[in-house]
């Protein structure tokens, strides 16, 4: 089936059946392959979008449901990611790396939300899984990233 | 000593640059005296715009190598550090760890066994580089210096960038032994120099097995028999071959994999599929039942374990004169489970047939091991098979095995098209090679004076050599797997009269290498057992730490730092401390983990501090990482993680049930690196094997209660 959907502000046009996760629609058949595979089953947070500037595991969230809702993915998450993104080198987070964009639009999402997140509020906000263990930089970064 | 650069770097390097000027400077550093190590050579490539690539033989799994390898080489060479890329080097002998005889990434060896070659390496670039300045401007070598990415002769003002020097550098001929820098003039070396891989891996762009593209590229996925041991029965394949996308069902010897268009077909197409297995030669293991046969292997005299410079008998000798002296004994058992290692990018491989071999793109640990096993699969030589290292979305081991890379390359030929295979996340868990679950006896004789005069440990397990396909190196009749005493024999501690056991108990479960190897369970062991023997003769558990390292001042050091960064004489109110320490790949780690627990034995980690001393950190913010990422990676095990299993089968699945430490479970983790002169040790797998018993003992002086099995979920405390 052909779908029309809009991610980082590009109108694209996909040809994949209905029932596939929009993790696999975006990596196969945009060709964006930031936004990662890790458990299939929405536990880990590797494969975290914006749909409407709210976090979405996309492995849980079938392609036919994004309709006319914007997709977001690590890519194209702009100036608001830029800060994000250099606050991430400044602490140097990423081991392995792999859960980190998941990490970062997680995170995008949750100061979106709340500018001036406490250490309260990046726990139960950040939920995402990091076998590295980056998690105390991961809190650092985003305190730097937020600091006035 | 000077030699052409090998094809394959010169032709990719001449293919990404559109210029024949780019040379790779290769640097042979001299085989190791005993003539048994291949050389290293060819780490450095200095293009005609001054971009200078230096190559890593050492996976990127998380820890930074190639960052902390170009410090090395960079530092000597003199280069700006904006100038400087890593690449992954070539797959041939000329670019192996000289440590490890292949290219591999494992036993924390990637900085270790390899910092002076990349010195030397970026030593000799430097002088060679000199020599072709020298020789242009008809001056001596002597009266030239360099300043950053440039050699300079003062005496006239003239200065060259290295670009512009690289070719006729190749022919000049400088010491194979040149001096290298002072350690007050490193520029690089030592200082915390942001990681050159971690800005592809803020923004999507870094590529990772899973993510390789290619033409015509199909998408596999594999259901592996349920049962280890197993076989394929049959499988009909069409129910698969009825869903959209989906090309080829292939069955294999214990599995049977899908073929498609893109993932989901392929995942689809699996769970459409009604394999039937032969379970005629799979195991029946339970783990409840091998835990118990691990328990009872432990009372007996296992295989007789000798530390280098001793022998089995001699250690028995005295051991057992001594422990006839014994005026009491006071023993304890430690259990651990199976565990995954579970890296969040789950295993993949791309394999496209050539005509007369393989390709493939692998999230790898084990280059030189996988190309050899696709070879001899293929019924090829290894120059047949082309192997491409991507990033690798975590490690700890797992990719040490290269099951999922002969799985590719099997699919690839039998379809005769590039293939990518993905595994689900629980055909990763299920089908791991596991940290194998272990038994451990920790016996002390005590004289009059409650003092420990002679020690004995008994382990029982797998064979982690016998299993691993990674290692070559197989057990003899009635020897020992080292790495089942490790921590409790080349640890920390002098052990008054020591005598070493271990009993091969197999499961019919593949077992292999796990971060930290088996300091994963003796540290736990061993640092529990010091605090129950202290509590037992009434002594303090820091005084007979100390008391038993002997002197060694260098883990004295690291024990007190850990002691007074807690401020371990000062406790806070309503908080509990407990204290571990560990030496191996010679590094000391010493922790301290601050908690409370709640009346509902909620377990709160308040803080965790660690002192480490890796001698020569070359990176300290890497290390720092390192550090940190063993800790959560402890905290997982000591917590949360079990594999069982039942009828042969792994009753767990994915993250739910196999479940990861949180960001929200993690404390702060306050790391001090000690400045040493001592060796380079490792620090990627050092600091998980204190972690579990730092908290144990923190448990125990918050409760009363003493821990003696993992995981602590299991035992009745929880992580929150």
């Amino acid at each position: 089936m052909a779908f029309a959907i809009v991610v980082n502000g590009r109108h694209i046009d996909i040809e994949m059946s209905g029932d596939t996760p929009l993790l696999w629609a975006l990596r196969e058949g945009v060709g964006l392959t930031g936004t990662k595979f890790g458990c299939g089953k929405g536990l880990c947070g590797a494969c975290t979008v914006h749909i409407d500037d709210r976090p979405v595991r996309s492995c849980s969230f079938n392609l036919s449901d994004v309709g006319k809702s914007k997709v977001t993915t690590i890519e194209g998450l702009g100036a608001q990611g830029a800060r994000l993104q250099q606050a991430w080198i400044a602490e140097q987070v990423p081991q392995c790396g792999y859960c980190q964009s998941g990490m970062i639009m997680a995170a995008a999402a949750l100061i979106a939300r709340n500018p001036k997140p406490t250490d309260d509020d990046i726990a139960g906000n950040i939920t995402n899984l990091c076998r590295c263990g980056t998690y105390v930089r991961v809190r650092r970064a985003i305190r730097r990233a937020t600091a006035t | 000593m000077f030699r052409e650069a090998h094809l394959s770097v010169s032709r990719r390097a001449f293919l990404q640059t559109g210029t024949a000027a780019t040379l790779l400077l290769a640097i042979e550093i001299p085989a190791r005296a005993d003539g048994q190590r291949p050389v290293l050579a060819g780490w450095i490539e200095i293009a005609p715009d001054d971009t200078t690539t230096i190559f890593s033989n050492t996976s990127e799994i998380g820890q930074g190598t190639g960052t902390g390898l170009a410090q090395l080489a960079a530092d000597e060479l003199d280069v700006p550090w904006d100038d400087v890329r890593i690449e992954m080097a070539p797959l041939d002998d000329a670019h192996f760890n000289p440590s490890f005889g292949e290219y591999a990434t494992h036993g924390s060896g990637g900085m270790r066994f390899q910092a002076d070659a990349y010195r030397i390496a970026g030593a000799r670039a430097r002088l060679m580089l000199i020599g072709a300045a020298a020789k242009k401007w008809n001056v001596q070598a002597s009266e030239c210096s360099t300043e950053p990415g440039a050699v300079v002769h003062a005496a006239t003002s003239r200065k060259l960038s290295y670009g512009k020097l690289v070719e006729r550098a190749a022919s000049i001929i400088v010491s194979d032994k040149p001096t290298l820098k002072s350690r007050t003039s490193w520029r690089y070396i030592g200082k915390p120099v942001p990681r050159l891989d971690i800005p592809s891996k803020t923004n999507g762009a870094g590529v990772y097995g899973i993510d390789v593209k290619l033409p015509g590229l199909s998408i596999a996925t594999i259901g592996q028999c349920p049962a280890f041991g197993g076989t394929l029965e049959s499988v009909d394949p069409t129910p698969a071959m009825a869903i959209a996308g989906v090309r080829h069902v292939v069955p294999m010897v214990s599995a049977v994999a899908v073929v498609a268009n893109g993932h989901w077909a392929a995942q689809q197409g699996l769970a459409a599929l009604k394999p039937q297995w032969n379970l005629s030669s799979a195991t029946h293991t339970n783990s409840k039942s091998y835990g118990e046969t691990l328990r009872s292997a432990i009372e007996k005299d296992g295989r007789a374990y000798a530390p280098r410079g001793t022998t089995a008998d001699a250690l028995a000798k005295t051991h057992d004169e001594a422990m006839a002296k014994a005026a009491s004994k006071f023993e304890a058992v430690y259990e651990v489970p199976f565990l995954s290692h579970a890296p969040m990018e789950p295993m993949n491989a791309t394999a496209r047939p050539l005509p007369d071999g393989m390709e493939l793109w692998l999230p790898t640990q084990a280059q030189t091991a996988s190309r050899r096993a696709v070879a001899k699969f293929l019924g090829v030589s290894p120059d047949k098979v082309i192997l491409h290292t991507t990033l690798s979305g975590g490690g700890f081991g797992r990719r040490g095995e290269f099951d999922f890379a002969l799985q590719a390359a099997e699919i690839a030929r039998k379809v005769g098209a590039p293939v990518k295979l993905i595994w689900s996340r629980e055909e990763d868990i299920q089908h791991d090679w596991y940290r194998p679950a272990v038994a451990v006896k920790i016996a002390a004789g005590l004289n009059s004076q409650n003092s420990a005069i002679a020690w004995r440990f008994e382990s029982a397990s797998a064979s982690l050599a016998d299993w691993s396909e990674y290692g070559t190196y197989k057990l003899g009749p009635g020897e020992v797997d080292g790495e089942a005493l490790a921590g409790f024999a080349r640890g920390a501690y002098s052990f008054a009269a020591p005598r070493y056991g271990w009993s091969l108990m197999d499961a019919g479960v593949p077992v292999t290498y796990w971060r930290s190897v088996g300091q994963s369970q003796n540290i736990f062991a061993l640092e529990s057992f010091i605090d129950e023997l202290a509590l037992h003769t009434k002594r303090d558990a820091i005084a007979l730490r100390r008391s038993m390292l002997a002197g060694d001042n260098r883990a004295l050091r690291v024990l007190d730092t850990a002691l007074q960064k807690s401020g371990w004489d000062s406790p806070s109110p309503g908080r509990s401390r407990g204290f571990a320490m560990a030496h191996s790949n010679g590094t000391l780690v010493a922790q301290v983990a601050e908690i409370s627990v709640t009346p509902a034995n909620e377990v709160h980690l308040h803080r965790i501090v660690c002192a480490v001393d890796c001698g020569l950190a070359v990176n300290p913010n890497s290390v720092a990482a390192q550090i940190e990422g063993g800790i959560v990676f402890g905290l997982s095990a000591a917590f949360l993680n079990a594999i069982t299993i039942d009828d042969g089968r792994v009753q767990q699945s994915n993250f739910h049930d196999f479940p990861l430490a949180t960001l929200a479970q993690t404390p702060d983790i306050d790391v001090t690196i000690l400045d040493s002169d001592a060796d380079m040790g490792g620090a990627g797998e050092e600091a998980v094997g204190a972690t579990a018993p730092a908290i144990a003992n923190a448990i125990f002086a918050a409760t009363g209660k003493r821990v003696h099995r993992l995981p602590f979920a299991s035992e009745g405390f929880g992580l929150v």
